[in-house]
């Protein structure tokens, strides 16, 4: 004979409120216990105090464990978090987690935070202090360019978000009119004004350069230039001419063999020397050549799956209207193959805004960089958590954005079949 | 006629042009820069050589598994670099793996918070830049961490600071009959498999491997404490005064805290990419291998083992080869934390000493290639034998 029967239909109507009832009160007790620090079984001895929610709420979902009870919603929820004693066990620990993280995160990011002021005298509670943010978002958004100047960094971008906004709304036969002001017009136009030196702009030295504006900066322009070294050398790849295949190849997997971390120590130290004495290029330059070709390779070898995924039957009947080599792969080929390999396009292009913080081995200093150098400051010790989570904030949300873009990108591209 | 050979029109001239072209012109580079460096090193007095691997390096390096003092010369101390360098990508590899698998499982689990948790880990973590993780945990999570005289406890035996992770340390006596005794297990164990597989496909008779793998991994080596004087002890760390304020603990084994952030970041990044390898490999095994293999009355665990698994592993092993590589050279970012991996250590400190940039920074890239090339070709055996093999 059993103490309690197994849960089923004919005992629904006790089971069920009871197991709600175990159920909402081991998740009360966590969470008064969570945030108001009250222990509603005090009573108990401390050991089983502090299991009694879990043996609770599994008791409760094991009473509410009903199959096919009829009552839809009690149903769903059995589906999805409590289809066995496992499960049951997995979610009471989730939530407990979840709700057991929450104040002191709550208290850290804002209820015993600092907002206000404009020292480290200011930070007076136990959360963190913004206002290390607030007092430094200057720097690290531009880096050590003078203040003056800022407004040259800030048109840049907009002009730039201004011309890909409008690009979106007008139509498909201007559209490429602008595609081509981005890519022929625009670099030299943001780079004129972000350096200056013409026009009565103050020239302002590549080391002053910094913060998150220079990562957009490398970005883009490493984007723009490893695209097509990367096309070609994909085509160089599975190019039928031996000499051009091999040292395709060997270009590729030089470079992805090495992390990047000692491409840019050789942009910085072992570069120079292979340039004719007195001869020097700028660091920026070097890096974003050092960054391109990197990122060149790997774009390469995710433009060749997609060359490789087209039939044989699209090359042969692109041959057999005449048409040549490069005719074939620009219009036949590589349109359907790009199309292919967006997501890992996508994947190449964040791993390369990611890759950007590492600029600081030879000296630049973006985001990541200014951080560590604000936190340095005698004046800001100690403020290393807050510089690092704002730093990670503002990459997950560029990061992620552009994922979730691609991901739609490669759903309205995507060609049914 | 020599010019209707190099008409425009003959295929094999046409050939021939570009890659003439292209060969001569990645000559006169390769020429141009290697005059250019020849000048440079004469004009600073320095020759190309590797001789120099043989002087006194003369600087300490913080952590090291081999012996080394500043009086060791440079190649010792590209050793250690090496060896430092391979500690910590065997190690997020192993940890990256583990976690990676338990989240790409979790995604797929029919448990709602558990897969949505499982989904936030992802896309949190893998789309923040891996050296921002890296400071994370050593710049702000590692030196939270309390004072070595109110260390984090763990009975006892361990203790977390902020100096690093004390652990106790392992004193072996005859320490290579335990060793010896382990390959002989390993090599036992190899025997009862073949022996198993021979017997299954012969005769359809299953033996309980799994539970004689593990019996003998255990014996065996039990053995050779019983009858061999094999022993083990251990070492604790113990807390010491050094003066009134300072403290330090003795004995034991330190792990340093640059080696924990950075094997904390590099196995979080990495298993996030892991686990979408995983997840993908089992959503890529078709519903009908599972039915089909419930239809043959295999248990559940069968199923997963004999049918499940080795499809899904066959999906998930190119790419994850892929991770283990990447996770080898993001190990690099060890010199930003300053952790003494060949690059800070060979590529950092000694390049600055000796000045020889073109003999350092080659040697260190061709230490990547190769680990590069040697896990490329370990994981091609194993995708190898997991292959289907048509009979």
């Amino acid at each position: 004979m059993k103490l309690i029967a197994k849960p089923s239909k004919e005992n629904i109507k006790t089971y069920v409120p009871t197991g709600l009832f175990l159920v909402f009160l081991s998740f009360f007790d966590v969470f008064a216990n969570a945030f108001f620090n009250f222990n509603l079984m005090a009573f108990l001895p401390s050991q089983l105090s502090y299991f009694l929610p879990l043996l609770l709420g599994f008791v409760g979902f094991y009473l509410i464990r009903i199959e096919f009870s009829g009552v839809h919603s009690l149903d769903i929820l059995n589906k999805n978090i409590n289809s066995n004693n496992f499960n049951a066990f997995l979610t009471l620990l989730t939530v407990f987690i979840i709700i057991k993280s929450i104040p002191p995160l709550l208290n850290w990011f804002v209820l015993e935070a600092n907002f206000v002021g404009d020292s480290k005298d200011d930070c007076t509670g136990k959360g963190a202090c913004w206002v290390f943010i607030k007092v430094w978002f200057n720097r690290f958004m531009y880096g050590l360019y003078p203040d003056g100047e800022q407004w040259r960094i800030n048109t840049a971008f907009l002009i730039l978000f201004a011309v890909v906004g409008i690009s979106f709304f007008v139509k498909q036969k201007i559209k490429k009119y602008f595609i081509l002001f981005l890519i022929f017009v625009y670099p030299f136009l943001g780079i004129e004004l972000i350096s200056g030196g013409n026009f009565g702009l103050k020239y302002v030295e590549t080391a002053a350069w910094g913060g998150l504006s220079l990562t957009f900066i490398i970005s883009a322009f490493a984007i723009l230039f490893c695209f097509p070294i990367g096309v070609f050398l994909a085509l160089g790849r599975r190019s039928s001419l031996p000499a051009i295949r091999y040292i395709s190849i060997g270009f590729i997997e030089l470079w992805r063999g090495v992390p990047l971390i000692t491409v840019l120590f050789m942009s910085a130290v072992m570069f120079p020397m292979f340039l004719p004495d007195g001869t020097f290029i700028d660091k920026l330059i070097r890096v974003l050549i050092a960054i391109t070709l990197f990122e060149a390779a790997y774009m390469a070898e995710v433009v060749r799956g997609g060359l490789q995924a087209l039939p044989k039957g699209q090359y042969e009947a692109a041959r057999s209207l005449g048409m040549g080599y490069w005719k074939m792969n620009l219009l036949i080929i590589l349109p359907q193959a790009l199309k292919l390999v967006i997501p890992g396009i996508a994947n190449t292009l964040l791993a390369l805004v990611k890759d950007t913080p590492l600029i600081f081995v030879v000296g630049l200093m973006e985001l990541a960089g200014m951080i560590g150098l604000a936190k340095t400051n005698p004046k800001w010790l100690g403020m290393a958590m807050e510089g690092y989570v704002f730093a990670g904030l503002v990459f997950w949300i560029i990061c992620y954005a552009m994922s979730r873009y691609s991901q739609n990108l490669e759903k309205k591209l995507s060609t049914e079949r | 006629m020599i010019f209707k050979k190099f008409n425009i029109e003959n295929k094999k001239a046409r050939d021939l042009i570009p890659q003439v072209i292209t060969v001569l012109a990645l000559l006169s580079v390769i020429i141009y820069f290697a005059t250019n460096a020849q000048i440079n090193m004469g004009n600073r007095g320095i020759s190309f050589g590797f001789g120099f691997l043989n002087q006194e390096a003369s600087f300490d390096i913080t952590f090291s598994m081999i012996e080394y003092d500043g009086s060791r010369s440079y190649g010792r101390a590209f050793l250690v670099g090496l060896l430092n360098t391979i500690l910590v990508s065997a190690i997020g590899i192993f940890f990256a793996t583990i976690a990676g698998v338990i989240v790409g499982v979790s995604r797929l689990s029919d448990n709602y918070l558990i897969a949505k948790v499982a989904e936030w880990y992802v896309e949190i973590f893998r789309n923040i830049p891996l050296i921002l993780q890296i400071f994370f945990w050593y710049f702000a999570a590692l030196r939270a961490l309390p004072l070595p005289e109110n260390g984090i406890s763990f009975n006892d035996i361990s203790f977390l600071t902020i100096k690093g992770w004390y652990v106790p340390k392992f004193i072996w006596t005859n320490f290579n009959i335990f060793i010896l005794s382990v390959i002989a297990a390993f090599i036992a164990i190899y025997f009862v498999n073949s022996y198993a597989t021979k017997q299954r496909e012969q005769f359809g008779k299953q033996l309980p491997t799994t539970t004689i793998s593990l019996s003998t991994l255990i014996l065996i080596p039990l053995i050779t404490f019983l009858f061999f004087g094999v022993s083990l002890n251990f070492e604790y760390p113990v807390l010491k005064q050094l003066s009134p304020t300072v403290y330090t603990y003795e004995g034991g084994v330190s792990i340093i805290p640059e080696l924990i952030a950075l094997a904390l970041a590099l196995s979080m990044y990495t298993a996030t990419f892991i686990a979408e390898n995983v997840r993908a490999g089992i959503l890529g095994v078709s519903k009908g291998q599972k039915e089909a293999a419930a239809s043959i009355g295999l248990n559940k665990n069968q199923i997963l083992k004999l049918v499940v698994m080795p499809q899904a592993l066959r999906i998930i092993i190119p790419p994850t080869t892929n991770q283990y590589l990447n996770l080898t050279k993001n190990s690099s970012l060890a010199a930003a934390i300053a952790y003494p991996d060949i690059v800070l250590v060979f590529a950092g400190t000694a390049l600055m000493q000796t000045g020889r940039a073109i003999e350092i920074i080659s040697i260190t890239m061709l230490t990547y290639l190769t680990l590069s090339i040697l896990i490329s070709i370990f994981m091609n055996w194993y995708n190898k034998k997991m292959a289907i093999k048509e009979k």
